[in-house]
């Protein structure tokens, strides 16, 4: 790792300050940068660490019944206490291990939107809102392929907000060398429609499957589901599986979240 | 450089450390607390697991600078006061829960916080909470009795490997 220096700051306004320095980059658990600073593949100058800044810890509900969770509060705690969406309290509960649970923050995963992260695929399908420090991004606008948001350069994921839906689950079919999802579905019923997000299978990264939302918006069984598929051609390719092989599973994880659905 | 503080094992601990000191580094070099292993150094096996705040981190993966202030808890703090082995260190030794010994103070420390959360685990969720725990050795299967039986469960239908 090549040296850098550090800081944490205790509000939002400071941190946006520290990061305005050159080279600066933003700090949330270290679960994913800090592996990634071994590796000699970012050489920040300055890392701001976001884990001091009360007003982005923690989870409540907006008035609109939307669960809202500061961006740097853990996977744990998401786990533990954001009951009232449950899906997304399982999603959390089964990233990593443990150990990562307790340091890794949601704003960090949104950040990093890894190709086979669980998070994307939670807020892509729940149609969530992203917060920053200076705007809101509709979760189908942040996306934007693999390792690629819209953040802009210093921007901070201050918040996520979750619209609670009627019904939802999130079925991860487990690459267990790295814990990641080898393709990782995110389906939620709302009162004007179903959302269906993929996460591990694109080479874009998260997506939605269009098609499949329509069916199980007329009819949500997974029966709804029978014959569709999607095309392997443009999915990622690797020694844990081939495109065919993650797009047949991309059918069936949606059919598995349909049916465990509550 | 910077000077940090924190509690380790009850004691208050300080010392200088460059922004990229990692908590592993801090503990076993600066500290010489060398319980705690470096497996991997890529946050994947769980040696290197401590306590911060009460909750199980790998300390090869958190910056010493974050930990300033923390309540850090390490391998050489499990024992009894009297030195004797606490409950989940007897019951290793015990059910034979280690063989070379290298992944064993990461084991110790996750059952510790599994234990905190859940005093009473089914096997599948020792299973499920040490996945971020990785043995060379011992298959497992002893690893997970003899956490079992330090949460004062019968373990002998559990099969002995
Ligand atoms: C062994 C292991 C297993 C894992 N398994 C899974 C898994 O199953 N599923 C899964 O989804 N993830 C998994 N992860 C990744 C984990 O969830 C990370 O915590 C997450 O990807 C990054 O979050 P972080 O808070 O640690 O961010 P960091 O590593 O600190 O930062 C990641 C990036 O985001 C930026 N950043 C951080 N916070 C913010 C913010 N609030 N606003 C803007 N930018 C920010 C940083 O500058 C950096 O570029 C795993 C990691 C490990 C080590
Ligand atoms: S040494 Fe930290 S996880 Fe392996
Ligand atoms: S006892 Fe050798 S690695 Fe676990």
């Amino acid at each position: 790792m090549y040296n850098f220096e550090f800081e944490k700051p205790e509000t939002v306004a400071d941190a946006v300050a520290a990061l305005g320095a050159e080279d600066a980059q933003a700090l949330g658990g270290g679960q994913t940068l800090i592996p990634t600073l071994k590796q000699r593949l970012a050489s920040p100058a300055v890392l701001v660490s976001l884990k001091g800044i009360s007003e982005m810890q923690g989870i409540c509900t907006a008035n609109d019944g939307a669960l809202c969770i500061g961006g740097a509060t853990n996977h744990a705690t998401v786990a533990t206490e954001g009951g009232a969406y449950p899906a997304l309290a399982a999603t959390a509960a089964h990233i990593g291990d443990p150990a990562v649970r307790n340091r890794g923050t949601i704003g960090g995963s949104l950040a990093n939107n890894d190709p086979s992260a669980c998070y994307p695929a939670a807020a892509l399908g729940s149609g969530a809102t992203i917060v920053t420090n200076t705007r809101e991004i509709a979760a189908d606008d942040y996306f934007q392929g693999m390792f690629t948001t819209a953040l802009e350069e210093g921007e901070i994921i201050t918040e996520v907000r979750f619209p609670v839906p009627e019904k939802a689950n999130y079925q991860k079919f487990l690459q267990p060398a790295s814990r990641f999802a080898l393709v990782g579905v995110f389906v939620a019923k709302y009162a004007d429609g179903v959302r269906v997000a993929i996460t591990g299978a694109s080479n874009d990264g998260v997506f939605r499957w269009s098609e499949a939302e329509a069916a199980l918006s007329a009819n949500f069984a997974p029966e709804a589901l029978d014959g569709l598929s999607l095309s392997g051609d443009d999915m990622i390719s690797d020694l844990h599986g081939t495109g065919a092989y993650r797009a047949h599973l991309c059918a069936v994880m949606t059919k598995r979240a349909v049916a465990a659905a509550s | 450089m910077a000077q940090v503080s924190m509690t380790v094992n009850g004691k208050t601990a300080s010392g200088e450390v460059e922004g990229r000191t990692l908590l592993s580094s801090f503990l076993r070099d600066t500290l010489k607390l060398t319980g705690t292993h470096v497996g991997c150094d890529t946050s994947q096996c769980g040696a290197c697991v401590v306590h911060v705040d009460g909750v199980a981190v790998k300390s090869c993966t958190m910056l010493a600078a974050e930990a300033d202030g923390a309540d850090v808890a390490t391998i050489e703090g499990q024992a009894n006061a009297d030195g004797s082995l606490n409950v989940i260190q007897q019951a290793f030794q015990d059910h034979h829960g280690l063989q070379c010994g290298f992944c064993t103070p990461g084991m110790v420390m996750s059952a510790a916080a599994l234990l905190k959360e859940n005093p009473k685990p089914s096997e599948g969720e020792v299973r499920a909470y040490l996945e971020g725990n990785i043995c060379r050795c011992t298959g497992y299967h002893n690893i997970v009795k003899a956490i079992m039986a330090a949460s004062g469960q019968d373990v002998s239908a559990i099969a002995a490997e």
